[in-house]
């Protein structure tokens, strides 16, 4: 997520760190290295341009020349320079006076209008709202019979009087919708409509009688945030045809720079409230500006995190759990139900991208295999509740039925229990030296593997004859675990 | 691209009457006497191509306002500056300053970029059948880009299969079955939800062969190219198809309004599926879909194929020259 453009400036930012003064010719130097990071992130060039120009009349000012520590007045700079482009702050979904609350959706081909139509219903229901999804994409072949299955997997109602694929009349159903919500008595009405582009002025027309008919109290623009250059004219196209009142940023979860965000925000002046990050219909979340902004020069998105554990962490699970820290019970119990704990707030890729420091680690995230912690779960529930409580007397012939018992090899069995070690000896660095932790950001995490190290650990020739000194070995060799308390990162056993 | 010549299976009709005089000088790669060359129709690229210099004045005196044309047009910094950086030293050498001469060194630098690989379509080996696999990220194209080619085929009567691989996207199967109606195609299916795609394109295959078919197109789900698992299953659903067939062509489809990270995708998917081709989608829009320039440039990859409307017929061959000059005109 930004990722890239974050890693650039990061670089760029390093290289005036060392440095007590800037001189212009550094800012001009420094501005270069952001123009490039933004172009290359997919920010239209007029926007780059205005962004640039802005950062350079602030950074030559006596702002800068007269403070003590130029460098971060630069980072202040853009990021006070981002937040103004995307928004200051978080920009809430707009209610209707009278029910029901009716958002369209538009956009181009493609774009992901009908899988947000889906989250958007799955989350108002989360909310307790009752909303209607409305199939008024009749272009596209089965868009309508799409809705109908989300529709039905969400248990939401999908209002679909035409067949679509080509037939029918999407004003009309968009018309007589409202009034099946209102006879129904929904709160929230949302009306999936057929990708378009900006040229096509006929299409556009179409747009705009359907948001007559609706008289939307949202029109979300929904883009791809893989999108280039032509951010600006589609929209452009869209603001002129449809008249947008917000943006949702859709497939989140790719590793496209985003840029389009900030061309999109920049020359429509329109907030973007949503974000989309995955496949599942749970992966959808506010938009964050702030929090975005940071992001993007690499100070993690620690917010977004803390309240994605907070929501799944149980508050008395983490008090119980801090006790046994303290008491020194921590079991492979314990271990286990961290990592369901874990599982419990979603995918664990996208919780470790919004960590801080993330920029480096991306590439190594990718690669995380998240059945790993399948596997974990195979071989602790193949234990006994004993070898479960004191995993000490695991010895040889416990751990072959432990592997057998789990489909797996005795060395995997041994890496667990060599992690599971590190982990609770570092969860008792960490709670002995009272530092404040993220609920639910457990050493637990060490149970995953980045997958391609994974494969290279079968090649790599061990010197030991022994199954567990050997999985030692390549644990601090290879999968880069240091030894207990050495600090957070290493508790990813991705290295830093 | 008015007559080219691609092999099919002979109709029963067409075996009995040995008239195709003039197939008799094309060489065929196929020893297979049953096939027969067919012509398919022309689609025509012209539409939808877009001049760069529609909405971006360009200064003949500085070409470096030329390196900004191409940025808003998505080639990239790289490839604008390299692209640039040739078009001076044309200039200088055949001393051209006008805007028209260096419009037409900027179209000449761009067409000769690109006019290096082989962009036919792999429909002449003889070894039928023909197996296309198509792939790519959410919301590209890919089903609407089959629905085309299938329709193109099956006018140029040849037998096709369509294989409904996409077992995730709610109603892609129906998606799919739909452009199978309209185009006179089969369809091969999942028997059951979320079948394993691997073997839903191992079942179309199956049923090609048992029917002769001439070719199966193979319709994957979305995926983005940095979900490794995913792309794991596309290397799968390849191996999986290459144990009953050969596999003629691997199409990336990339939407025209992709920006920098086409490159990204581009590269993914050639190391997990081994594309042969790239099919720039939605050319009918204002984007240029400059990427696909660096994608020819860095990693090889030719581009096949344009699609420039929703419209069952509205594909074509990508013809660098049409390309370059449209950019320019």
């Amino acid at each position: 997520m930004f990722g890239n453009l974050s890693d650039r400036l990061v670089e760029t930012f390093r290289n005036l760190r060392g440095k007590g003064r800037l001189s212009p010719a550094d800012i001009d130097a420094t501005l270069r290295d952001i123009r490039k990071a933004l172009l290359e992130a997919d920010v239209a060039l007029e926007v780059v341009k205005d962004f640039i120009q802005s950062i350079r009349d602030r950074a030559l000012g006596d702002e800068v020349s007269s403070s003590l520590n130029p460098a971060q007045q630069v980072v202040q700079i853009v990021n006070d320079e981002l937040i103004k482009i995307l928004g200051s702050e978080p920009r809430k979904l707009r209610y209707g006076k009278t029910a029901p609350t009716v958002i369209m959706l538009a956009g181009l081909q493609g774009s992901g209008k009908t899988t947000l139509a889906g989250k958007l219903a799955k989350w108002l229901v989360s909310e307790g709202e009752t909303p209607l999804l409305v199939a008024a994409d009749l272009q596209r072949p089965n868009a309508v019979e799409q809705l109908r299955v989300l529709g039905e997997k969400i248990s939401v109602e999908v209002f679909a009087p035409e067949a679509g694929s080509g037939l029918g009349d999407p004003v009309k159903v968009a018309k007589d919708s409202i009034s099946h919500a209102k006879s129904k008595g929904l709160s929230f009405v949302i009306v999936d409509t057929a990708g378009r582009l900006g040229v096509d002025k006929e299409m556009m027309q179409q747009a705009a009688k359907i948001r007559d008919a609706v008289k939307p109290d949202e029109t979300l623009f929904v883009i791809d945030s893989m999108l280039g250059q032509d951010a600006v004219n589609v929209a452009k196209a869209f603001e002129d045809g449809v008249g947008i009142t917000a943006v949702v940023l859709s497939k989140l979860d790719g590793d496209a720079r985003g840029g389009a965000a900030l061309s999109v925000a920049s020359v429509t002046g329109k907030p973007i409230i949503f974000s989309s990050t995955g496949e599942s219909l749970d992966a959808f979340e506010p938009f964050y500006p702030d929090r975005m902004a940071s992001r993007i020069l690499d100070m993690g998105d620690v917010l977004t995190l803390i309240e994605q554990a907070q929501k799944a962490f149980d508050e008395d699970t983490a008090q119980e759990m801090a006790l046994k820290l303290a008491k020194e019970t921590f079991t492979l119990e314990d271990f286990l139900e961290q990592m369901q704990q874990l599982r419990k707030m979603g995918s664990l890729k996208s919780m470790l991208a919004m960590m801080p420091g993330a920029g480096q680690m991306r590439q190594q995230l990718d690669n995380i295999d998240e059945k790993e912690i399948d596997r974990t779960e195979a071989i602790i529930k193949s234990m006994t509740p004993v070898e479960r409580h004191n995993p000490k007397v695991l010895n040889g012939s416990r751990r072959t039925r432990i592997a057998r018992g789990s489909g797996m090899n005795v060395q995997d069995v041994n890496s667990l229990v060599n992690r599971f070690e590190q982990a609770a000896k570092m969860m008792k660095t960490v709670a002995k030296g009272g530092t404040p932790q993220v609920p639910g950001m457990p050493a637990g995490l060490g149970g995953v593997v980045p997958r391609k190290k994974a494969k290279d650990k079968k090649k790599g020739g061990s010197k030991s004859g022994n199954p567990a000194k050997r999985a030692a070995e390549l644990n601090t060799k290879e999968l880069g675990i240091k030894p207990a308390g050495s600090g957070a990162g290493s508790a990813f056993g991705i290295g830093n | 691209m008015s007559s080219i010549f691609f092999w099919r299976k002979k109709r029963e009709e067409e075996t009995s009457s040995k008239a195709e005089g003039n197939a008799q000088s094309l060489e065929r790669a196929g020893s297979d006497e049953n096939l027969t060359p067919t012509t398919l129709p022309v689609r025509n690229s012209k539409r939808g191509i877009r001049s760069l210099f529609a909405t971006a004045k360009f200064d003949s005196s500085d070409l470096q306002s030329l390196e900004e044309i191409l940025l808003q047009a998505d080639f990239g910094l790289a490839a604008s500056e390299k692209i640039v950086a040739e078009v001076k030293q044309q200039a200088k050498l055949e001393g051209a300053s006008t805007e028209s001469e260096l419009k037409q060194i900027l179209a000449h630098v761009i067409q000769t970029q690109l006019a290096t690989a082989s962009r036919e379509l792999n429909l002449s080996s003889g070894k039928l059948p023909y197996v296309f696999l198509i792939v790519g990220v959410n919301g590209a194209g890919k089903t609407t880009t089959i629905g085309k080619l299938s329709k193109w085929l099956t006018e140029g009567s040849w037998s096709v299969v369509l294989g409904a691989a996409d077992t995730f996207r709610a109603a892609a199967v129906n998606q799919l079955a739909t452009w199978a109606e309209r185009s006179g195609a089969k369809l091969i299916g999942p028997k059951s939800d979320g079948q394993d795609p691997a073997s839903v394109a191992f079942e179309a295959v199956e049923s090609a062969i048992a029917e002769s078919a001439d070719i199966v197109i193979i319709d994957t789900a979305g995926r983005l190219q940095n979900k490794t698992d995913l792309m794991d299953e596309l290397s799968k659903i390849r191996r999986v198809i290459e144990k009953r067939a050969e596999i003629s062509e691997v199409l990336l489809v990339i939407d025209a309004t992709t920006g920098q990270n086409g490159l990204a995708q581009a590269k993914a998917f050639a190391e997990a599926a081994q594309v042969t081709g790239i099919v720039l989608t939605k050319l009918d829009g204002t984007a240029k879909g400059g990427i696909v320039f660096a994608i020819q440039s860095e990693l090889g990859i030719p581009i096949k194929l344009v699609g420039i409307g929703e419209g069952i017929n509205d594909f074509a061959f990508f013809d660098p020259k049409e390309f370059a000059s449209g950019l320019v005109a």
